[in-house]
């Protein structure tokens, strides 16, 4: 009886154009490759979009470098400060068409791309403006020195707020950009390259190149670019990382993670699952910093997985663009089959599966919220990451086997501990081999705040006072 | 116009302190505790602990089941002990446990009794029933003194604020009060005004005189000097007396203190050298 | 017939608002009247201040960035009026990048000058510095808009709230920077601006016991000075003094305006199972 009522958000403010090319020292051009950008939640076509070749990469890095020396590295840091802060002034201007277009291009929740993803973009580069003019502040020396012409590469699951990661200390810096992000979703990065023009962002300080994995390898091997910087799997890292070798650029990496999310038994419990459910499912769990383990101190196991199954079956699965969604699509095909994959091994390995009855849509890509109970560490879904909604539980009996069960992994994003006790908190956090250890809450993300991983997932770090580190010749 | 009056020096700090003398301490807050109450208590005795020569205020007001308390912690101070009763604020409770309420609230110690008058009555014209009960309320009194609150924000006009000053004056009552602070208008000058004239009046119509307690709304100095210099001018010297008016309050107090202590040193000072209680 | 201007009253600017001396007065100065403040004006204007501390300093650094930044935008807008009462372009230029500059270090400050302690014990220990309260700001005479701009800002961007007395002989620019921060969203009683004798009101502030801090950047009367640190004194405010030498304002400030304004909180607690 009591149902709510779609609430869709209006689709009608973004004005999608039929074709994109790539933005290259001010300048549209066409470029000579072309593929289409699809909406995950109805598959329904978006816009073609030129995939860079190697000639229009370095078309792209010779803008970059030309406006490196000419104009971005020679200019005050005060007028570089002022030209971020435009550019922060027009996102929150066009905030609502930014979080729509985001929403079609990702097939992530309106709420969270309205009140999570646009709102950090604008932030990210009001914090970095503020930098532009006090870098001899931020303790890497009285007048540190830009790098030169940074290659980016981003992913798919925050592609606006990746780039916004990206391009903000880089700027602030006086080190100029070309950037390439995800193929699946490249149009946020495109109104962006609007928005530099509408701030008049000099020509060639910020370049995109749209395409796919060789755009990416032309970019981050070209021979003028001094800093690459990749957000994305640790499998492309690795290969960034050989790829590199022997250059002088420097690299940063942020990559995969298998955070454990730890609660105790002191924990609680309400809030803890709140916060196991923002963990893993937030953004469809195309989070690489996801609490994708759920480590349950065995004394409150049965409460907590009761309490957990419950709050699962209040999850909205659907459309992207109706405010009721909790969680919307997968991002592409090839996400979802690599989701199902490891699901299926998950179930074959033994251990139990559990979704909470959901309806799917039919058309688009999507997959349930889903937990797996009964799962050791020896089990594959333990150990790689999954990138999509799927929760893995497992349990311990002491703060130390709970430590040493969440450090067994090659990653190391990010952890989470639920406990009322203070002192346990700090003397995990301490253990925790995780680049952000998150305490009663989950998934804070910030400007001022430094985020990055240790260990496979990545070195370098993005956001705060070192997140500028990484665009300092330092 | 009557409150415009310039007082100065060693006028002003005698107004200052009396004006603390004056003041009925008050805490009426469903979360008081025995600790509460017991500190507000030690204010009461020594309003400034770093000034010796600062007089105690006149009275702590507190519900009655704080009498108990209150008692133990002002005995021997002279500060009077003050509690609302006759189910304060709204006064919506049967008669019986309008009595109890005070005999109880007497019994543990209290020699000040404020009740609330029945504005239901009141406003609907029976006025006989206001009157009994007072005249009960009183009875039940004993030896305390009774202050009868009109809730003057409540009545609406001036005339009803003369008609309920006088029927409570008829009615025994030994001090007549604004308001419960309980409601979104409390004190004001105007309505003290009316009700000084009630008891001015009063005193030549019978000889007996009545004090006079506007409480609530009353925060600054300022505000508590014009107060004052309204009374000096409408009932007369007579009233410039702890047993004769008073003030409900509980923040003008530190204010007063601040004063007093600007007009010692000749510098402004700050709410950080008076306690929070 | 040509039109006859409407002229315009030079207020003070008290908690938001924009009242004339309590005491009635005014002075002829830049040829206009313009408020004489009183020692109640400075009481005033202290109750004002106090009363918006809690609400600055708690608002985040994020929050507090964006509002200044906000008003830099309203200065930007007012840029030809500041030229036409005598203040040179590249200062009032230099004015609004200052307010610009101070506004990127709220978020920033802490990270600088904020720090986590390696103590010899299983102990978490961070310090942070936090704002000190209200500070009381005599503005500097010789660059009525930078010169403001570069005292007010540091000691509001951390979260204090300040009573500034403007430059006695050019306040013009101060009132106008009121009017510029009343537009913006800055909340009422961060800033407040007196304007008048400095000799007459600055007594009162550095006496006053609910002011925590001192700028004596704009005295230039060194008796003065002394007598104003002296009654400083009896509360223990922390003081800035004027400057030994000729200041030029253009220049890199550095955050020592900020700190001088900021007191250090130190967080122990225990780490343990």
């Amino acid at each position: 009886m009591f149902e709510y009522a779609p609430a869709p958000e209006s689709r009608s403010i973004v004005d999608i154009k039929p074709s994109y090319g790539l933005f290259v020292d001010g300048q549209w051009i066409d470029g000579q490759v072309r593929d289409k950008t699809v909406n995950p939640a109805n598959e329904e076509v978006l816009a073609e979009v030129a995939w860079a070749t190697e000639s229009e990469v370095d078309a792209a890095v010779r803008a970059a470098r030309a406006a490196y020396e000419n104009v971005w590295s020679t200019m005050p840091g005060r007028e570089r400060a002022k030209y971020l802060f435009r550019i922060a002034r027009i996102i929150q201007e066009r905030a609502r068409e930014l979080a729509v277009l985001e929403s079609l291009d990702n097939g992530k929740p309106i709420r969270e791309s309205r009140d999570v993803d646009v709102p950090l973009v604008a932030a990210h580069f009001f914090y970095y403006a503020g930098w532009a003019d006090k870098l001899g502040y931020a303790g890497f020396g009285a007048s540190p020195r830009p790098i030169g012409v940074a290659g980016q590469v981003i992913p798919w699951n925050f592609p606006l707020l990746m780039l916004a990661w990206k391009i903000a200390p880089a700027l602030a810096a006086g080190n100029t950009v070309v950037l390439k992000p995800a193929e699946t979703t490249p149009l946020t990065a495109l109104v962006f390259a609007e928005i530099c023009q509408e701030a008049e962002l000099p020509p060639g300080v910020v370049n995109i190149v749209t395409g796919a994995g060789e755009t990416g390898h032309a970019l981050v091997s070209h021979p003028g670019v001094d800093k690459v910087a990749f957000t994305g799997s640790t499998e492309v890292g690795r290969a960034i990382a050989r790829a590199v070798a022997g250059s002088r650029k420097k690299l940063t990496l942020e990559l995969g993670g298998k955070a454990a999310n730890i609660v105790f038994e002191d924990a609680p419990i309400d809030q803890a699952v709140e916060g196991i459910v923002n963990g893993i499912f937030f953004n469809q769990g195309h989070v690489c910093c996801a609490g994708s383990r759920l480590l349950v101190q065995e004394s409150v196991y049965d409460e907590v997985l009761a309490s957990l199954k419950r709050r699962m079956a209040l999850l909205r699965v659907g459309d992207p663009l109706d405010k009721n969604t909790d969680i919307g699509a997968i991002n592409s095909a090839a996400q979802l089959e690599r989701i199902r994959t490891l699901s299926e091994i998950g179930s074959e390995e033994g251990a139990s599966r559990w979704s909470p009855p959901c309806e799917l849509p039919e058309r688009g890509f999507w997959f349930a919220p889903t937990i797996f109970t009964g799962v050791t560490q020896a089990h594959r879904i333990a150990r790689e990451e999954i990138f999509g909604p799927v929760l893995s539980v497992l349990t311990f009996r002491t703060p130390a086997e709970a430590v040493e069960k969440a450090n067994n992994t090659p990653y190391g994003l990010s952890a989470g501990v639920w406990t009322d006790k203070g002192s346990r908190i700090l003397w995990m956090a301490d253990r925790l081999r995780a680049g952000v250890v998150w305490a009663n809450t989950f998934n804070k993300f910030d400007p001022a705040s430094p985020f990055g991983g240790y260990k496979e997932s990545g070195y370098g770090r993005e956001g705060g006072r070192h997140g500028l580190e990484a665009y300092l010749d330092v | 116009m009557l409150s415009t009056r310039s007082i100065k020096t060693t006028a002003k700090a005698w107004a200052i302190d009396l004006a603390i003398r004056m003041v009925d301490l008050t805490t009426l807050e469903g979360a008081d505790t025995p600790g509460k109450v017991r500190a507000l208590s030690a204010k009461a005795r020594r309003p400034d602990p770093a000034d010796p020569s600062c007089p105690a205020v006149a009275a702590l007001c507190v519900y009655p089941s704080m009498v108990p308390v209150a008692s133990e912690a002002l005995r021997g101070s002279g500060v009077h002990l003050a509690s609302v009763a006759t189910a304060f604020p709204s006064g919506q409770a049967p008669i019986e446990v309008k009595l109890a309420d005070t005999k109880a609230a007497v019994a543990a110690g209290a020699d000040e009794i404020d009740m609330v008058i029945n504005r239901g009555a009141f406003l609907s014209g029976r006025y006989q029933e206001v009157y009994d009960e007072i005249v009960a309320v009183k009875d039940a009194c004993g030896g305390a003194h009774l202050k009868v609150i009109l809730e003057t924000g409540e009545l609406a006009t001036y005339d009803n604020v003369r008609r309920a000053s006088w029927l409570a004056m008829l009615a025994g009552g030994d001090f007549i009060k604004t308001s419960t602070g309980k409601v979104p208008v409390a004190a004001t000058l105007p309505v003290t005004l009316v009700m000084l004239e009630a008891v001015r009046d009063f005193r030549g119509a019978s000889g007996r005189q009545v004090g006079v307690k506007p409480a609530g709304g009353i925060r600054t100095t300022k505000d508590a000097i014009k107060y004052l210099v309204v009374v000096n001018e409408t009932a007369g010297a007579d009233w410039l007396d702890p047993d004769w008016f008073r003030f409900g309050a509980s923040t003008l107090l530190n204010d007063l203190l601040m004063q007093r202590t600007k007009l010692k040193t000749g510098h402004y000072s700050g709410p950080d050298y008076f306690t929070v209680d | 017939m040509s039109r006859l201007a409407v002229r315009k009253t030079y207020k003070l600017f008290i908690g938001g608002k924009f009242p004339r001396s309590e005491s009635g007065r005014s002075y002829l100065v830049q040829d206009a009247n313009v408020a004489l403040a009183s020692r109640k004006d400075v009481r005033d204007a202290v109750v004002a201040a106090r009363a918006a501390v809690k609400g600055w300093s708690g608002a985040t650094a994020y929050n507090r960035g964006q509002i200044l930044y906000r008003a830099a935008e309203m200065l930007e807008g007012r840029r030809d009026q500041f030229v036409a009462l005598g203040e040179p372009e590249a200062e009032v230029d230099a004015a609004i990048d200052r307010w610009v500059w101070y506004a990127g270090w709220s978020d920033k400050i802490a990270q600088v000058y904020g720090n986590a302690n390696p103590v010899a014990g299983p102990y978490f220990n961070l310090s942070s510095p936090e704002p000190t309260g209200v500070v009381g700001v005599v503005a500097p005479p010789e660059s009525a808009l930078l010169g403001l701009v570069s005292v007010v800002a540091p000691a509001i961007v951390t979260g204090n709230t300040v009573i500034v007395l403007a430059a006695e002989e050019r306040p013009l620019a101060a009132v106008t920077l009121a009017e510029v921060l009343a537009t913006s969203d800055l909340p009422g009683g961060v800033v407040n601006l007196l304007t008048g004798k400095v000799a007459e009101t600055a007594p009162w502030l550095a006496a006053h016991m609910d002011v925590n801090a001192l700028d004596l950047a704009g005295v230039r009367d060194a008796a003065l000075a002394t007598s104003l640190e002296e009654a400083a004194a009896e509360n223990l405010k922390r003081v800035l003094r004027p400057p030994a030498a000729p200041v030029d304002w253009s220049a890199d400030p550095g955050i020592g305006r900020m700190t001088a304004f900021l007191e250090t909180k130190t967080v122990w607690h225990p780490k343990g199972t």
